[in-house]
């Protein structure tokens, strides 16, 4: 499982790396949505992995650490989903606004010669 | 510290929340409203700011003063806020900033978007927490809270070279804020903590290979702050970023790089201080390195810049590079000089964009330009109390020439104000090593320091020279501005503040200096954080 994790966000983080050095503003902003589902999956590795463990209450084995998952990493992935998805949504308006006011859609707002 | 004002920690963050949130229902069309009670927010947060740094200076080292434990969980597991001299200076500089900045923006530029007044009290409810938060991710969760406002902020006004600045602008600001992730889960996976005084106690007993996955996050989370900081390799989007947005935006921005020079500090000091066993000092190296080169890069900008936007945007770029360094040079006697360069500059650069703006109105077709946007975007009805408030003053050159003087004397750090103060107090710290030969004592990186400082002063009055000649001896077709006495007014106070300081630079620099000696003082400070009574006397 570890190595399907790392090997993911591994895959993640060069495609969303790439995709932002790209000159189109659609490659960049799904170049930040791969980065931050990386970033996310990241952070859940960072509580170490764990199978079938619940991250706060376990009566069979109440009291015993051993029998949880870390409930920390979990509560910080979901703050940091809620943020990173409002900040693309916030992207994407500036993005169209952008495309409305320079009708092309490259990130400085004027072709380049050959791309 | 009584119960009640232990409780005024909290509402430098809640008020701004709370104004910013009940203002947003409210009609555009009552935008005089709007930003009266803006105001009266961030004066409120002004007050406050100034009693939680008296009790800071007065009572900060006694254990338990100034730990504010939300939910009354003590510390390494609850969400605590740290007042300290610090962040209480940090606090007042915001909420002095806001205010000259709300006032300026409501002679005419509030109007030209929506919710101006909402996003700043939220801006600013993101800083004060960026200030006080004691654990890395609420520090991001503020971080973010301030970002997205200032992201609004900076397209606040609309048009294409905004709206492009705000595309780079975000773009960079999302990427780093991954990185601050990646950063903070790596540490907490190794340490298993995010509370900084916790972190600081923690990191002396890891093993080895514990310690470099540390500092790897530790670095990862860096460039975070240091891309909001603007250090040199990462910084080329914040000239065009500042210079595009509105004056009273802009004025507030200049706080926003301070954030990353506070959070980097923070860091650098409590983390990494002389507590942190083989961590100790962890990348002053790559600190000093970079700002060294941004001053160097700020200098070059500011001897190109033709607009004065773009010349206040590489001011900040020098300010910045200057903080870093001095830093990462790390010299004791060094620390209270900067942070009364921080103080000094933050205020110099944020009076001069707003003066900006108040000078180009007279010089060429930009304000016709303004005024065209304003209303191709504004809002159409305009507001008739508005332009009964103005009143053209005669004298205006003579107002803008002179608070224009007085910028140049302190962005190039010319006696006797306190941009000279601040760099002679800097000097001043580096040459201080008693019973060392000088020669040997100082370093080749202490002397290139020595020179950058002294030259990016040169380069900034050589700047701000030319442009003043330019505008205000040899302008041929310019016209007087009109101004409004409420546009000048937080120029003046701004500049009148830097004046005071230059006055009080005595007791300033006590201050200062304590705030530095607490910052080098790393294992009380967590000790005082950790061991910090639950309320209710347990």
């Amino acid at each position: 499982m570890e190595l399907i994790l790392s090997a993911g966000i591994g895959a993640l983080t060069a495609s969303g790396v790439y995709l932002l050095l790209r000159p189109r503003t659609y490659q960049v902003i799904i170049g930040l949505s791969l980065l931050s589902y990386a970033v996310n999956l990241f952070i859940f590795g960072m509580g170490r992995l764990r199978v079938n463990a619940p991250p706060v209450l376990n009566p069979a084995g109440a009291g015993e650490l051993a029998s949880y998952t870390d409930p920390v990493p979990q509560a910080l992935v979901l703050t940091a989903i809620v943020i990173s998805f409002a900040m693309t949504a916030l992207f994407l308006v500036v993005l169209l606004a952008s495309r409305g006011f320079t009708g092309t859609d490259h990130v400085d707002g004027r072709e380049q010669r050959h791309d | 510290m009584t119960d009640w004002l232990q409780h005024l920690l909290i509402l430098t963050i809640l008020l701004p929340l709370a104004v910013g949130a009940a203002l947003i229902p409210v009609d555009e069309r009552n935008r005089m409203l709007k930003g009266v009670f803006g105001f009266g927010s961030t004066l409120i947060v002004f007050v406050v700011a100034m009693i939680l740094m008296r009790i800071a200076a007065n009572a900060g080292n006694q254990p338990g003063t100034g730990i504010y434990q939300l939910g009354n969980w003590p510390a390494p597991f609850g969400i605590v806020l740290v007042l300290d001299r610090l962040s209480a200076l940090m606090l007042c500089l915001t909420a002095g900033l806001a205010l000259a900045a709300q006032v300026y923006s409501m002679a005419r530029w509030h109007t030209a978007g929506h919710h101006f007044h909402s996003l700043f009290q939220l801006l600013i409810a993101g800083l004060n927490g960026a200030f006080l938060t004691g654990d890395l991710f609420n520090l991001f969760v503020f971080f973010e809270m301030m970002l997205a406002a200032s992201y609004g902020l900076l397209l606040h006004g609309s048009g294409p070279m905004r709206v492009k600045a705000g595309l780079h602008y975000i773009a960079i600001n999302l990427a780093a804020s991954s990185l601050f992730l990646i950063g903070v889960s790596l540490i907490y996976g190794v340490t298993g903590t995010l509370n900084m005084a916790d972190l600081a106690t923690k990191l002396a007993t890891l093993t080895p290979d514990n310690r470099q996955l540390v500092e790897a996050g530790a670095a990862i989370l860096g460039i975070a702050f240091l891309v909001k900081a603007g250090m040199w390799p990462l910084s080329f989007w914040l000239p065009p970023a500042y210079a595009a947005a509105t004056p009273p935006v802009a004025a507030v921005f200049a706080i926003l790089t301070k954030v990353g020079v506070y959070i980097i500090v923070r860091l650098h000091f409590l983390v990494f201080g002389a507590a942190a066993g083989a961590s100790a000092g962890f990348g002053q190296d790559w600190l000093v390195a970079g700002g060294m080169l941004t001053i160097a890069f700020g200098a070059i900008g500011v001897l190109a810049s033709q607009a004065m936007g773009r010349l206040a945007g590489y001011s900040v770029l020098v300010s910045s590079g200057t903080l870093l360094a001095a830093i990462g040079l790390g010299h004791a006697g060094m620390l209270a000089g900067a942070l009364f360069y921080l103080v000094s500059s933050t205020l110099t650069i944020s009076a001069f964009f707003l003066l900006i703006e108040l000078v180009d109105r007279g010089r060429d077709a930009g304000a016709d330009v303004l005024a065209v946007t304003m209303e191709a975007y504004g809002d159409f009805d305009e507001d008739e109390e508005e332009e009964e408030v103005g009143v053209a003053i005669p004298g205006t050159m003579a107002v803008l020439g002179l608070c224009f003087c007085l910028c140049a004397v302190l962005l190039s750090g010319l006696p006797p104000l306190s941009g000279f103060v601040a760099k002679f107090a800097i000097l001043r710290g580096l040459f201080d090593m008693p019973g060392t030969d000088l020669a040997t004592a100082m370093s080749a990186a202490d002397w290139t320091y020595v020179v950058l400082l002294i030259l990016s002063g040169l380069a900034a009055m050589i700047a701000m020279n030319r442009i003043g000649i330019r505008t205000f001896w040899a302008s041929i077709e310019g016209t007087v501005p009109r101004v409004f006495v409420i546009e000048i007014t937080p120029v003046v106070v701004l500049l009148a503040a830097c004046i005071f300081l230059s006055l009080q630079a005595g007791p300033a620099m006590r201050y200062m200096q304590a705030t530095a000696d607490d910052l080098l003082n790393p294992l009380f400070q967590s000790e005082r954080i950790l061991s910090a009574p639950r309320a209710g006397g347990q």
